[in-house]
């Protein structure tokens, strides 16, 4: 049976949302192998053997810490992939995970498809986006490993209870450090975009930073992350690290709730793979409602508090 | 020092994309430079406004319409450039980035070199790791802030929830810009004429003796399957929002 690796990125110290999903698509492909960087593999491998991962490997290298050297832990996945003869490297297309799965393949010399939203192993191809959402490309993967990130929420999580062997392993050639993180810096209480399971974004009417916690508040009760369009951040409104789009973040939650939006292409590069997209906005004619699932015309100011409330109630 | 600033030449992205065949579009759309790029260029140039002695050298792999790129690169700071010429439509990163590679040996080595953190056709985010492998130098990518000290680098980058990295990096280095990093100042008439005079110079691909990785191959485009109209809920505002919460909860089953 052949083995894939994932790489299982922590977030907020525990394994990312989307590592169930990431799992369940690589056990298409043989016996899914975990490798983890200087981390606790006892504390993380119980809610990670639930979905059928086997081993789960704890990579180290002397001297170092990996998750602060970017080329070490690269070369330390690479090193993983041949040491323990693993057909695959997968990992969860986040920011993090598109950087050291693109060094990895560097490292290996391997192909690498990043932000994939379906891989099949028996058939050898890939597909993802291409033009910004646009069109669909079928990738054939030609070589073996090969290196895939794949887009989250992409697959469903499928329970599938197995027990996890833990091994560690210290890789010996990590090469020289050029580059260190030196700094993390948080702008406080944001939730993540790229993983989030339901997002609520403000375009340009929104108006101020303040009114932004119209949308916190329904947030809230949604467990929802908040974005905004450009013109919302070029009008500072938010910090461009909540714009979703073209240039911002690509995400791919169940539920997009649009407020404000007048559904621009850019914009919809970034968000059109989410599964059900909502559309609030004032004008029958915008772009937008030709392009979502449901339409609400109707004042934003107006309609989200009122959805919150109704949220909180909840509906008859 | 010398800067080299890479950059592609995609469909505009208002362009509608029409798939006439099993791997190929219709490519009579306008183009213009990948957006992230305009990001490095931008950067690059600012440099170059602050030391004064900066030469700027833009370095596109494209058709042989990519000039038009160039030139719109050289009209916002570029000294020069160079287009290495392919018929393809979808070269792949391996081979943009041997091409690239090649090129800037031969044009004297980089203290910088800039590119996007991704073009937005073939959404690949890799030529500028592969660049780094060919050339054995640093690289870091989804850059959105930039600051030189002497031989190293301090860049940022965002990872998820509104958290910033800072990263310390050697240079020469390679960086992959998007957006965050500055606002690109559209060009002034004078300076697209004066790009108009600057000197392209053009390298035929197959010249420049590259063999490619068997890497991943475009085998089917498709366009993606459209929403259509929404389904529009009517009612008083009340009568809306619990009808939305019941769909969602219900029908959809995402909340
Ligand atoms: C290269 C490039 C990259 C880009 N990248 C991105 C990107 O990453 N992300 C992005 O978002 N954009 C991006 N853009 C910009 C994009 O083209 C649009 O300009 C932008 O998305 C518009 O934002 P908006 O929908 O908030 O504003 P608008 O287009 O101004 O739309 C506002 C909408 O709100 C409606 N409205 C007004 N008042 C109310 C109210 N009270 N209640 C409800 N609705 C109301 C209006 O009817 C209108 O439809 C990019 C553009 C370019 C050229």
């Amino acid at each position: 049976m052949s083995k894939v690796g994932v790489f299982i990125e922590i977030v907020d110290q525990a394994p990312g949302k989307s590592m169930p999903g990431l799992i369940s698509a690589a056990s298409r492909g043989g016996d899914v192998v975990g490798l983890l960087l200087d981390g606790l593999a006892e504390k993380y491998k119980g809610s990670l053997e639930e979905y059928g991962l086997t081993e789960l490997i704890n990579l180290s290298a002397p001297n170092r810490v990996l998750s602060k050297h970017p080329e070490a832990a690269g070369h330390a996945l690479a090193g993983a992939v041949k040491t323990f003869g693993l057909t695959a490297l997968l990992g969860v297309s986040s920011p993090t995970g598109n950087d050291l799965l693109a060094r990895a393949a560097i490292s290996l010399k391997s192909p690498l498809a990043l932000d994939c939203i379906d891989i099949n192993f028996k058939e050898n191809y890939v597909k993802k986006s291409h033009f910004s959402g646009k069109t669909i490309a079928t990738l054939e993967i030609k070589a073996t490993p090969f290196v895939c990130g794949i887009r989250p929420n992409s697959f469903e999580a499928v329970q599938n209870q197995v027990t996890c062997r833990v091994t560690d392993h210290s890789a010996l050639s990590v090469g020289d450090d050029t580059i260190t993180i030196i700094g993390v810096e948080s702008s406080g209480g944001q939730k993540d975009l790229t993983e989030a399971s339901v997002i609520i974004t403000g375009g340009r009417p929104i108006g101020s930073i303040e009114n932004f916690k119209l949308l916190d508040d329904c947030a809230k009760t949604l467990g929802a992350a908040v974005g905004a369009s450009r013109a919302a951040v070029d009008l500072d409104y938010a910090p461009h690290s909540m714009q979703v789009g073209l240039t911002g973040k690509i995400v791919s939650p169940k539920l997009y709730i649009g407020c404000g939006l007048s559904g621009s292409a850019q914009h919809f590069a970034g968000m059109k793979g989410s599964q059900v997209i909502v559309a609030i906005n004032t004008d029958k004619e915008a772009p937008i409602f030709t392009k979502s699932d449901y339409g609400i015309i109707g004042d934003l100011f107006e309609v989200v508090p009122a959805l919150t409330k109704a949220l909180k109630t909840g509906p008859p | 020092m010398r800067i080299y600033v890479c950059i592609k030449q995609v469909p505009d992205t208002e362009a509608v994309i029409t798939v006439t065949n099993d791997t190929g579009y219709d490519n009579e759309v306008k183009y213009v430079v990948n957006p992230h790029d305009e990001f490095g260029v931008e950067e690059a140039v600012k440099l170059g406004e602050k030391t004064g002695e900066n030469e700027i050298i833009a370095l596109c792999v494209g058709t042989e319409r990519a000039a038009n790129a160039l030139r719109s690169v050289m009209a916002m700071g570029a000294h020069r450039s160079i287009l290495v010429k392919t018929d393809e439509q979808f070269p792949s990163s391996d081979l943009i980035a041997k091409a690239l590679a090649k090129v800037i040996t031969e044009e004297g080595p980089a203290d910088l070199i800039f590119t996007g953190k991704q073009s937005v056709d073939s959404e690949g985010m890799q030529t500028p790791y592969r660049l780094a492998a060919e050339l054995d130098l640093p690289v870091v990518s989804s850059v959105v802030g930039f600051s030189l000290d002497g031989s190293t680098a301090t860049v940022q980058r965002e990872i998820g929830g509104g958290i910033r990295e800072t990263l310390s990096v050697n240079t020469p280095c390679i960086i992959g810009a998007t957006r965050g990093l500055n606002e690109p100042k559209y060009p002034k008439l004078p300076a697209i004429l004066k790009a108009k005079k600057k000197e392209i110079k053009i390298i035929d691909i197959s010249t420049l003796d590259i063999s490619e990785d068997e890497g991943f191959r475009l085998k089917h485009l498709e366009a993606t399957e459209e929403r259509g109209n929404a389904r529009i809920i009517e009612g008083t505002t009340e009568e809306i929002v619990d009808s939305l919460v019941k769909i969602l909860r219900d029908t959809e089953g995402v909340i």
